[in-house]
């Protein structure tokens, strides 16, 4: 774990450069958090990253990208297009969470 | 008298069932409920597809597996009432209880993936081998095949045994080139994982493996549906795999009667505390083996260590005491690389698998991380294990907490050592 500037702010990251303190986060911090993967936060893709961080709250797992689909209520299709390529990933690093468990 | 009921007499419930009649005192009843007569050997159908193993081994009768003291329904279940503690069958018998246990495990759900189990092909094209029947009829399927592509495919995790998929991989690789036909033949491995495994080391190595064996790896897929007309498998991402040949571990679900009452998560996964598997919801039903949300594999061997720790605590928790014992995640699993060696990794919840021996350390005799011809004998030898020492209840010499003794970590590791 290090402590790294986003945003203007000092946050703790792990060795990927995903959050480690869910207090920390806020939307402009999520906001500078797309930015560096170059996604652009949408009002929709911000009601994704709210889901993650309820979830999570509610949970303390971050919710794989089946659970975003079939309780969150956002259909896969689109969250690949909200977050290409590794959406599960992407969308727990804009919330600020720990990256999700690969279940073994 | 006070009354347990077991759902499933599966490895989990078996193993619980048979170490509780040992263990509970004679004012408890115990009853398992079991639809079928029959316990299958699941490690078992891997080899199955290669012609290897008889059928007769593989199975046993479910009542015979269980201990005299243990009173047996056999029906479905329908629902459980965990407000009236009571489990109903779809015989629509009630079965009032002190204490559940739910061991009904996953099961693979082809219909849950469009154009799977209903574009015309299944078992057809496309085939999987975590049934029976499943295996058996891959069995069929390769024998007759020509040559072509063969997708190896998992459609998400978590599923039985993670590691099958790669086994089944490489002991294709072996297969065909037996055969003299492994140039015909092209190998394709899609995950929805961003490697070959979870974990850093092991993912490494095991898709070095791949690599070696000429086998292709496509990653971060995440299938959409199945394009039987052509075919292909299409991800949500647009990217599309062709094959002639389909080995798919289609989605993995707990039992529906766990969503019909209530107890379960999307996957139909009951959650539980991880190191107690007491339901977070209800404080006189536990879910124990691959029925439970506790993230780790989904596995016999995660059944058999969790078994130890769930006992010790449901016999401090029916008392009243607080239950003072914590399952760490422990699993091991063989993995069969084909050519007659196999690896084997040794890891819980915050360790990744890593080189070293196991279970002693330096002796072994089973080499962590390394294809060895001993590891696949340990796998083959682990079928009479399985039978006669861990279904009854007994104890092996082995603790259930995870080692770190004999494990090489980045300040231990010894120079690389050649394959045996």
């Amino acid at each position: 774990m290090s402590v790294t500037t986003i945003a203007g702010r000092d946050v703790h990251v792990d060795a990927e450069g995903f959050l480690t303190s869910y207090d920390e986060w806020d939307e402009v911090l999520g906001r500078a958090l797309a930015g560096q993967i170059a996604i652009e936060l949408s009002e929709e893709a911000m009601r994704v990253v709210a889901f993650l961080r309820r979830d999570f709250q509610a949970r303390g797992e971050t919710p794989t990208l089946r659970r975003v689909s079939t309780v969150g209520g956002f259909p896969t299709k689109r969250l690949f297009e909200l977050f290409p390529k590794k959406p599960a990933k992407k969308m727990a690093y804009v919330a600020g969470l720990p990256k999700p468990r690969g279940c073994v | 008298m006070r009354r347990l009921v077991v759902l499933g007499a599966g490895t989990a419930g078996t193993m619980v069932a048979n170490t509780l009649a040992r263990r509970l005192s004679d004012e408890w009843i115990i009853t398992v409920v079991e639809p079928s007569d029959v316990h299958h050997y699941q490690p078992g159908y891997l080899r199955l597809p290669f012609g290897a193993g008889s059928l007769k081994s593989l199975s046993k009768s479910t009542r015979q597996l269980l201990h005299e003291r243990v009173g047996t329904v056999r029906a479905a279940v329908d629902m459980v009432l965990p407000d009236e503690k009571v489990v109903v069958t779809q015989d629509a018998e009630r079965l009032a209880y002190n204490v559940l246990v739910i061991a009904t495990g996953v099961e693979p759900r082809p219909d849950q993936t469009p154009g799977m189990l209903d574009g015309g092909e299944w078992r057809r094209s496309i085939h999987e081998f975590f049934t029976l029947d499943g295996a058996v009829a891959l069995r069929a399927a390769l024998a007759d095949f020509p040559g072509g592509r063969v997708v190896v495919h998992i459609v998400d995790m978590p599923i039985k045994c993670p590691v099958a998929p790669l086994e089944f991989a490489f002991l294709a690789d072996d297969w065909f080139q037996r055969r003299g036909m492994r140039g015909d033949v092209e190998l394709v491995y899609v995950t929805p994982l961003s490697d070959a495994f979870t974990k850093p080391i092991a993912a490494q190595l095991l898709g070095r493996m791949l690599d070696d064996r000429g086998i292709a790896l496509q990653a971060d897929f995440v299938v959409e549906r199945v394009d039987c007309e052509h075919k292909t498998l299409v991800s949500y991402d647009g990217r599309e795999v062709p094959f002639d040949l389909l080995v798919t571990v289609p989605l993995n679900m707990g039992a529906e009667y766990v969503a019909r009452s209530g107890l379960g998560d999307d996957l139909n996964l009951v959650p539980v505390d991880r190191n107690t598997f007491l339901s977070t919801t209800f404080d006189d039903i536990f879910a124990i083996g691959d029925a439970s949300d506790i993230p780790t594999s989904k596995a016999g061997s995660v059944a058999h260590f969790s078994v130890e720790v769930f006992v010790d605590n449901l016999l401090d928790h029916i008392e009243g005491r607080p239950m003072t014992r914590a399952f760490d995640g422990h699993a091991n699993c063989f993995i069969e690389a084909g050519d007659a060696k196999a690896l084997l990794i040794d890891f819980n919840y915050e360790t990744e698998p890593l080189p070293g021996r196991y279970p002693l350390p330096r002796l072994g005799p089973f080499h962590l991380l390394e294809a060895t011809r001993v590891n696949h004998w340990g796998k083959l030898a682990f079928r009479w294990i399985y039978w006669h020492v861990l279904l009854p209840g007994r104890r092996i010499p082995l603790p259930s907490a995870m080692s770190m003794a004999g494990k090489q970590t980045v300040a231990t590791r010894e120079p690389e050592r050649s394959e045996v």
